[in-house]
């Protein structure tokens, strides 16, 4: 029954909003998620989640500590995967078609993933970039694929002379965009960013900022972020979610100014969380 | 009345810490004191006999003075390169295995296997190397020197590649996993890199532990007086002279023995000192 509904490119994205109008009418769906359960083990972790991630705009995912957001975000790689115990029921549709079912390291190249904190490898920073490429059989030239992904992740200019120092010589900012970079280096379709200024000082969460602007062109991506004035200036849309279930899902600026769900407003508003 | 004791509980509380702190720095002192109280008679007895001959000439017969041992020095590097090759691929593959792929239950069982394995006494590590390879072969060898202390290194390689594995972070794993590496292309581009030098200093320490050991050699590698051509023949060694010098009832083979357990102390401590650079060097700056 559900499953129907979710074929329908109009429905609106969240079930259990009263919403009747669609965030996302109008746009190209690049990722749709169509009632995901998620368990770790026995616990049930996401309920019924359906969301639909328009192409080349940002989607924020906010909602308190604990309520699913980075669950969800991971699923979408299938990153879930590495976690024992963890089961997924539900479909999501890359480009329509099942994630579930397709070969996992090459839709991890599709779907490209920034962590919370800068993971680069203990490698040189040329290397670093160049690792994604030669994992996946890249055929062209290495060095200007870097060269290239770096100027993409605005590092060019402070690393180019330093290429084949270590990773681990950059700050954290300069490391988490390295990380951008890295992702960015083999093409991905969508950028999943799982908090990636919070471990971050307010400069570096602006240059961030500005690279995720800069790259939305031709880039999908979702957005994990515990700060809401992050999600108001740099996301499309935003999804609040509270407890396992997306509350709402709307165009970020009415998300923040006109709520349509109480507990929307309430966790806006500071009232909790 | 104030509700705490008084200056007399106070007096009580320093003294025993003053005294506990006394006591540890005794037992600290004892350990030391242990270890160069060694050293300094193995050099009073073995010096006077370390010379250029003693690295150059092979023993001379009983009566004659001078001579050297250094078939057992080579001897003693050919045994712990036979033992590498077989206690280092052996030790760090298990070890991955270990960190990487088992079940908790598999991870259990290997790592009891692996402390039970520790805690083998060497000379029972020498009986299994005699009948596995020797009694085959009918004679004893280097081969079946190098591999009873091949098998003593296992343990150790093995338990401590795991460990060293299991301290690099889930977020490079992950960071690896999601640009689309398979997880054996992770661990050998990713992981590894990460742990490499706790490995090496890992294998070092495993080699300077079996470079002292003699029990295993006594009826696997046996000894040998002359050089030992190839891989196939009975092979001299240091702890096995030292043994074979220090029972035997003249005093200059007596001063042979120190010396040799000299050179062999100074090889380990040697392995000891560079693996403890390694490592220190590799706390920050990572490999490229």
């Amino acid at each position: 029954m559900k499953a129907a509904l979710g074929a329908s490119p109009i429905r609106p994205p969240a079930p259990a909003t009263k919403e009747s109008s669609n965030p996302v009418a109008g746009l190209q769906t690049r990722l749709e998620v169509r009632t995901l359960n998620f368990f770790y083990g026995s616990k049930h972790a996401l309920f019924d989640v359906s969301l639909i991630v328009p192409t080349n705009r940002v989607t924020a995912l906010i909602g308190p500590s604990g309520c699913g957001k980075s669950t969800l975000l991971r699923t979408l790689n299938r990153m879930h995967e590495t976690v024992k115990g963890a089961r997924l029921e539900g479909e999501i549709l890359l480009d329509g078609e099942d994630i579930l079912s397709q070969d996992v390291t090459r839709l991890r190249r599709r779907i490209g993933m920034v962590f919370q904190r800068p993971n680069p490898f203990p490698k040189s920073i040329f290397d670093n970039i160049a690792y994604g490429l030669r994992v996946n059989g890249f055929r062209g030239s290495i060095s200007e694929a870097v060269e290239k992904s770096l100027r993409r992740a605005a590092l060019w200019e402070e690393v180019k002379d330093a290429l084949h120092k270590s990773a681990y010589a950059l700050s954290g900012g300069q490391q988490q965009r390295l990380c951008i970079a890295r992702a960015l280096a083999v093409d991905p379709e969508v950028l999943l960013l799982d908090e990636p200024c919070s471990a971050l000082d307010p400069i570096s969460t602006a240059k961030i900022e500005e690279l995720l602007f800069a790259i939305k062109d031709n880039c999908t991506m979702v957005i994990v972020t515990h700060n809401m004035q992050q999600a108001a200036r740099s996301s499309d849309f935003t999804a609040f979610m509270l407890e396992g279930k997306l509350v709402e899902y709307q165009g970020t600026e009415k998300l923040f100014t006109t709520p349509s769900d109480p507990r929307t407003e309430a966790y806006i508003t500071g009232r909790f969380g | 009345m104030s509700a705490w004791a008084g200056s007399a509980h106070l007096k009580i509380r320093h003294g025993i810490s003053y005294f506990m702190l006394g006591l540890a720095g005794l037992c600290a002192l004892v350990v030391v004191g242990a270890l160069f109280y060694i050293l300094g008679y193995l050099m009073k007895n073995g010096g006077t006999s370390i010379n250029l001959d003693f690295f150059t000439q092979l023993p001379k017969p009983v009566g004659e003075t001078g001579g050297g041992m250094a078939n057992a020095i080579v001897g003693s590097m050919k045994l712990l390169l036979l033992a590498s090759l077989i206690g280092v691929p052996v030790g760090v593959i298990g070890g991955i295995y270990m960190a990487e792929f088992s079940g908790k239950i598999s991870a259990f069982i290997l790592q009891y296997t692996a402390d039970l394995l520790n805690g083998v006494p060497s000379i029972v590590i020498g009986i299994l190397a005699y009948t596995l390879v020797v009694l085959p072969m009918k004679h004893f060898s280097a081969i079946a020197g190098g591999f009873a202390l091949g098998i003593m290194m296992i343990p150790i390689t093995l338990r401590s590649t795991e460990e060293f594995l299991r301290g690099v972070p889930l977020a490079l794993r992950e960071g690896s996993m999601a640009l689309g590496a398979s997880k054996w292309r992770t661990i050998v581009s990713v992981v590894l890199p990460a742990a490499y030098r706790g490995i090496l200093t890992a294998i070092l320490l495993s080699l300077a532990r079996v470079a002292g050991e003699t029990a295993p050699l006594l009826f696997t590698a046996l000894n040998n007086r002359y050089w030992s051509p190839g891989w196939n023949q009975p092979i001299a060694s240091l702890p096995y002279m030292v043994w074979n010098y220090a029972i035997s009832p003249y005093d200059d083979w007596h001063r042979q023995a120190w010396a040799a357990g000299l050179v062999l102390l100074a090889m380990v401590l040697l392995t000891n000192i560079v693996a403890r650079v390694v490592l220190a060097r590799g706390s920050n700056a990572m490999p490229r």
